[in-house]
């Protein structure tokens, strides 16, 4: 249970990174990636995925 | 008329020789006890001009004389506007929000000392996302700290889309930013749906009117707490034929009904190939002259910014240039320390520079008014380098910037940005064909060299141009044009 960040669509402004309620999100070389281990698809914290909700590119956060 | 100084502000592409450039300002017929006299514009008080004399976006007079910088240390946003595409960068492109490269909030440090060493114009640090100022706020507040450290008299200004303002107001004010910018383009949700598809806020996302009411809401109160804490506003609106062109009327009344100190209508840019949602729709861009009619519509509302180059948010230099490729990260120095004195010699030679301008115009205004018998406009555009004189070639210029003449007087009303027409010595007829079209509307045409041919061309277009008055402050030139354009008319007053 977790979400991907499609790196050739991803912009790198860290919006995701700030977002997210577990710390699962990370710059690593050129783009964000979300550790798989961590994060929980906001589940317990919100009603939606608080990366997809806010990444300006559609279909970039999606279900792994 | 008083002596112009024999000082350029073009000398400062070069190196600059500050001895040479203090001797001129002081031996140029500059001894008078007036010179150096606030440039002050009589309708405001003199505390306001103090907090925006050297503020090149806040002033139309300073712009000839100040630069700004933007750090694009602010990539994240928690909005989605239809005319930006957050995925576009280019080098090339001139337009809010685009950058090439984001920035740490210490690569900005060294950045900004390094430009405030070589560009001694530098007076305002802005930062104008390429994200949201306000919504990534930590590297706002990360930069604005380390940099006023080391140079605390660098103006502080950010500019945002107002949803996440009033949760930094009071941040804002304590970190002495004494200029903010808000985007507004609607006070009417209905309209807002057709500009903002959605907003982030309290973790979720929003569509529709509901996502533009909220945004609307926050903008207001936004708005309202800066104003209430004195620090000066101004309200950025993109002008889009068919969408909000004419409810800009509204937004003009409910922004200064609520202190807002500048209102700034900008056109619309879109095109296909930015891959915003108004580009790929179609969506056309105002043109020249509709944004004028506009901005002649809301002259008497809140006082308006006419000289807005929508510049990158990565700029660097005075408005309508732009120096930022020269201060790119791999050209930094890793090590940076401030050196204030090119800065402090160039504000003396620009106190004294601005006393004259100020005075030319002034005279240059009342000539008009008296000349203006039969209501007789004429609409002007300069080639400038900066420093409000005729000073480019017309090959060369880049823009225009264009002033009106009326029996209201000489002011500056707008530029036009064109591609230059001389490469290397050889002017392209195609490209001519192209600056006549951005000259709509215009009359005569100032600079301070122009070759037969394109002069030629430009007569045969209507539009009269030369350089006779080449050095000459724009508005003592504008003054010339115009008696003659009235006296050609048969106008001219009757002589008592």
């Amino acid at each position: 249970m977790a979400f991907k960040i499609i790196a050739s669509s991803c912009t790198a402004c860290g919006a995701c990174e700030f977002e997210c309620p577990t710390a699962a999100i990370k710059f690593k070389g050129e783009t964000y990636v979300i550790d798989a281990k961590k994060c929980t698809e906001c589940d317990g914290h919100f009603d939606t995925q608080q990366c997809a909700a806010v990444c300006p590119v559609p279909k970039t956060c999606v279900k792994a | 008329m008083s002596q112009p100084f024999t000082i350029s502000l073009d000398s400062l592409m070069k190196p600059i020789d500050f001895e040479a450039m203090k001797e001129a300002a002081t031996s140029g017929g500059c001894s008078s006890s007036s010179c150096g006299t606030s440039a002050k514009p009589s309708d405001m008080d003199e505390a306001t001009w103090e907090r925006i004399k050297d503020h090149p976006c806040y002033s139309e007079e300073a712009h000839h004389y100040f630069a700004r910088m933007h750090v694009a240390v602010a990539p994240a946003c928690n909005i989605q506007c239809n005319y930006c595409n957050r995925k576009y960068d280019c080098a090339n492109e001139s337009r809010p929000g685009v950058v090439s490269e984001k920035l740490t909030p210490d690569e900005a440090r060294r950045k900004v000392i390094t430009v405030a060493n070589e560009v001694p114009q530098l007076s305002v640090l802005g930062i104008a996302g390429p994200g949201d100022a306000c919504y990534d706020w930590k590297k706002t507040e990360a930069t604005f700290s380390a940099i006023s450290k080391e140079i605390p008299d660098v103006k502080l200004c950010v500019s945002t889309n107002g949803l996440a303002l009033p949760d930094h107001v009071d941040e804002l004010a304590r970190m002495n930013v004494d200029h903010v910018t808000i985007t507004i383009n609607m006070v009417d949700p209905e309209i807002g749906a057709k500009i903002y598809p959605w907003i982030y806020y309290n973790k979720r996302r929003y569509t529709g009117i509901e996502a533009a009411t909220i945004l609307h809401e926050r903008q207001m109160l936004g708005l309202e707490m800066l104003t209430a804490r004195g620090i000066l506003t101004k309200i950025n609106s993109v002008m889009i034929p068919g969408i909000n062109d004419e409810h800009l009327v509204e937004v003009n009344r409910w922004v200064k009904e609520r202190g807002a100190f500048l209102h700034n209508v900008m056109p619309l840019i879109s095109d296909a190939a930015h891959g915003t949602h108004f580009g790929l729709t179609g969506q056309r861009g105002p043109t020249a002259m509709e944004l004028k009619a506009l901005q002649d519509k809301l002259d008497g509302g809140a006082k308006l910014m006419r000289h807005c180059r929508q510049c990158r948010a990565d700029a660097v230099g005075l408005l309508g240039e732009d120096r930022g490729q020269e201060f790119n990260l791999d050209l930094l120095p890793e090590e940076v320390v401030y050196d204030p004195s090119k800065r402090a010699a160039y504000r003396e030679i620009v106190a004294e520079e601005r006393g004259d301008h100020v005075r030319a115009k002034e005279k240059a205004v009342a000539a008009v008014k008296e000349n203006a018998a039969g209501g007789h406009t004429i609409l002007v555009a300069v080639a400038t380098k900066g420093g409000g004189r005729i000073n480019e070639h017309f090959g060369h210029a880049k823009e225009f910037q264009v002033y009106e003449a009326s029996g209201r007087g000489v002011a500056f009303v707008g530029h036009r940005k064109i591609d230059a027409y001389c490469m290397d010595g050889f002017g392209e007829d195609a490209t001519l064909d192209a600056t006549i079209a951005a000259l709509e509307g215009v009359t005569h045409v100032l600079c301070s060299k122009i070759g037969d041919c394109p002069k030629d061309m430009l007569t045969a277009a209507g539009i009269e141009a030369t350089d006779a008055y080449a050095y000459e402050y724009a508005e003592t030139a504008i003054s010339a044009l115009y008696a003659e354009a009235t006296a050609d008319k048969g106008e001219a007053r009757a002589v008592a």
